[in-house]
């Protein structure tokens, strides 16, 4: 189902009703003409990143400002950020939000540039000669590290990189993830830990009908892993997935959970005043670890041939190498002891430690926003732009959104949100002279010949119908291989697809 | 486009609804016995920004909603499904439901909705453009 552009509230019938006199219900070519005419007071505004903050914020602005016209830089040739290559293969429901943005970057007032890279092809002062506010969305583009010793061993990766490996991300479409041994430990228990659970564990047919590529659905096809063990450094009550995703694995055909008893009982106490998140989040746990399993799920545990468990009040202290000194053997890991309680408890390790053999290692502690370039404010403690309600510190014209304005954690709905929020601001802006319309500024006209000069030999733009092609191709693969699409996972086949 | 004028002449199938928006306006409406919140503010093209991302497919919570209680007691039972979802939206209540899980009916006519307001922050919603009118 696609929707119509219901929320856009008809841009151009909004932008005609304002300016015409009032009874004139069918204005005239000449008033239509004439207020094209005065775009020289039409804000231009750039956002920095593809994903859903950007989009988001580009809607925003859209929707509430009748003139503006929003160019959206990213650095793939491809939008839509973590939608694309973050969010899990068998999770189609939610990419549906890419309607949404389709039909933003359809707008005769948005353009969309893909392959350029902010901070190298264009530096953000050449956008801010450009444009009369630049929104930086550029999300989270690293992972938090661990920091440990033998981080580094082969059969280590970061989540972050085996997502985007199984999501067709370009810069991992050669991590070739060793899936050779039976045990796999996932370290951190967020949602994304959830994801490439689910993903190592998940019966092939319902993967095979998904947009994963080609290339990992072969290499998951030939995976010896049969359990995953979720590592978390404090308890239950602070794991940090949610409901849906638990019960999802909990569902999870051909899988058992393996769940301690003894890390469940009694919990009914701790959360009788906790809110309702949290609440039915460690009620569905504790059922699982202490019921009786009714009849068919029973069944369903009986017969599994892979399991998955949550290991609680463990610190990763090192990854074990093997005997050849390069391959990962096990973890060893801190028994930790809680300080505090609730959300804010902090996890101190004690001197007990235990030794966890797996020969799969995926870090999924977090992504990680890094600075775009030294023009930019950058907070490398808490990996942020700095910034209030969207304004960056000190740098009037700058905004940011999303990820990098939050921190690399919340959903789609938290960066829609915040989006909005920041969108809020430049409107303000806009309409409290903060931002000064009357310097003329000429948005991707005048970056066309900077992008010319800077940009490498032979490539340019990708633009929105550009991108419509790459789509119609991936849809068209995908086809014949019953899928919902294959994506193109190298840059060079994108860009000759389009002729570029 | 919406019109926020108090129920019209109303076809004995349709039903009337009111939707509080997040700036306080209310968007009156009409309504399909048997469509779901979400397909009225589609279909009806309410401007109510970002609701309906994953389109009714359980998987956004951004078509949170808000009921009078003593309406909120008649509607059809919640799945765990759909609390799931519920449970990551803004503003939560005891009476909030999706409203793409929420189907209209005939006795619901007048029913009165509130799009819960973000958290972040509330700011009242700027029409720039629209403001030289
Ligand atoms: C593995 C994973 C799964 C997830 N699954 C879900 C889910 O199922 N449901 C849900 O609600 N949320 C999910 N999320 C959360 C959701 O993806 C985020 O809330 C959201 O994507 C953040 O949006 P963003 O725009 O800030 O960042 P991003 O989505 O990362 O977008 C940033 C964009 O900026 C571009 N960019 C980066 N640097 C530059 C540059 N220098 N110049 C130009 N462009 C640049 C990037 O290429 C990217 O396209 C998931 C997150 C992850 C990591
Ligand atoms: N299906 C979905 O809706 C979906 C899917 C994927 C992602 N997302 C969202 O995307 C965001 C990012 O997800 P995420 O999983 O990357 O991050 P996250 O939710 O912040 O989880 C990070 C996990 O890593 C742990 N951790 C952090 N530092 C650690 C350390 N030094 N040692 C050991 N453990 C450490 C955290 O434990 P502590 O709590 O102890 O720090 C936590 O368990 C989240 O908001 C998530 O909900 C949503
Ligand atoms: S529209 Fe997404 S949950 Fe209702």
């Amino acid at each position: 189902m696609i929707f119509s552009c219901w929320w856009l509230g008809y841009p151009f019938l909004s932008m005609v009703c304002t300016h015409v006199p009032e009874g004139n219900i069918h204005p005239s070519v000449s008033s239509i003409s004439k207020l094209l005419s005065t775009a020289a007071l039409a804000p231009q505004i750039c956002i920095v990143g593809s994903g859903p903050a950007g989009f988001y914020t580009a809607q925003h602005l859209l929707k509430h400002h009748q003139l503006a016209q929003v160019d959206i830089y990213e650095k793939l040739p491809v939008p839509f950020g973590l939608v694309r290559f973050g969010v899990a293969p068998d999770h189609p429901e939610v990419k549906n939000v890419i309607n949404t943005f389709t039909q933003t970057a359809r707008s005769d007032r948005c353009s969309f540039y893909g392959n350029v890279t902010i901070g190298k092809d264009v530096m953000v002062e050449e956008l801010e000669q450009a444009y009369h506010a630049v929104v930086l969305s550029y999300g989270a583009e690293d992972n938090r590290i661990l920091g440990i010793p033998g981080e580094n061993l082969s059969g280590v990766y970061s989540a972050r990189a085996f997502v985007g490996w199984y999501n067709g991300l370009p810069e991992n479409r050669d991590l070739k993830p060793d899936l050779s041994s039976e045990t796999a430990v996932v370290l951190g228990q967020g949602n994304v830990a959830l994801d490439v659970a689910r993903i190592l564990l998940s019966p092939l047919d319902t993967l095979r009908k998904t947009d994963i590529t080609e290339g990992s659905l072969a290499a998951i096809a030939c995976s010896r892993v049969k359990r995953v063990w979720l590592v978390g450094r404090r308890g239950p009550l602070q794991v940090a997935f949610t409901i849906k995703e638990l019960r999802e694995m909990i569902n999870l055909p051909g899988t058992r959970p393996l769940l301690d008893s003894a890390d469940f009982t009694g919990l009914g106490d701790a959360i009788k005043d906790v809110p309702r998140p949290r609440k039915r989040l460690t009620e569905l746990m504790v059922k699982s670890a202490l019921e009786t399993p009714g009849e068919r799920e029973a069944g369903r545990w009986a017969s599994a041939t892979k399991e998955w468990g949550l290991k609680f009040r463990r610190s990763p202290l090192e990854v074990l190498p093997a005997a050849d000194g390069k391959q990962a053997r096990g973890v060893r890991l801190a028994v930790t002891r809680l300080e505090g309680s609730g959300e804010s408890a902090r996890a101190v390790p004690t001197r007990e430690m235990e030794e966890l053999e797996c020969g799969l290692v995926l870090s999924s502690i977090g992504y990680q926003s890094l600075p775009l370039d030294p023009s930019v404010p950058f907070d490398p403690k808490l990996g942020i732009i700095p910034n209030s309600l969207g304004r960056v510190q000190g740098v009037p014209g700058l905004y940011c959104s999303g990820w990098v304005k939050r921190g690399p954690t919340g959903v789609i709905i938290t960066t829609m949100s915040d989006s909005f929020d920041t969108a809020q601001s430049v409107l303000e802006d806009l309409q409290s002279g903060v931002l000064n319309l009357s310097d003329t500024k000429e948005g991707f006209k005048s970056l066309r010949s900077v992008l010319h000069s800077r940009v490498t030999p032979g490539v340019h733009p990708v633009t929105f119908s550009d991108w419509e092609k790459i789509d119609a191709a991936e849809v068209a693969r995908g086809k014949l291989a019953g899928k919902p699409r294959e994506k193109i996972v190298d840059l060079q086949e994108m860009l000759q697809l389009i002729g570029h | 486009p919406p019109s926020s004028l108090p129920s019209p002449t109303v076809a004995p199938d349709r039903v009337t609804v009111h939707f509080i928006n997040r700036d306080g306006e209310t968007l009156t409406t009409t309504a399909k016995e048997g469509e779901s919140l979400l397909e009225v503010v589609v279909n009806q093209n309410l401007s109510i920004d970002g609701f309906g991302a994953c389109e009714g497919t359980l998987a956004c919570s951004t078509c949170h909603l808000i009921f009078e209680e003593n309406v909120f007691q008649k509607l059809d039972a919640i799945t765990d499904e759909e609390m799931d979802m519920l449970d990551l939206a803004y503003g939560l209540t005891d009476t909030s439901r999706l409203g793409c899980q929420v189907c209209v009916k005939k006795a619901m006519d007048g029913l009165t909705v509130q799009v819960p307001m973000e958290v972040a922050d509330l700011r009242k919603g700027l029409e720039v453009g629209k403001q030289s009118k």
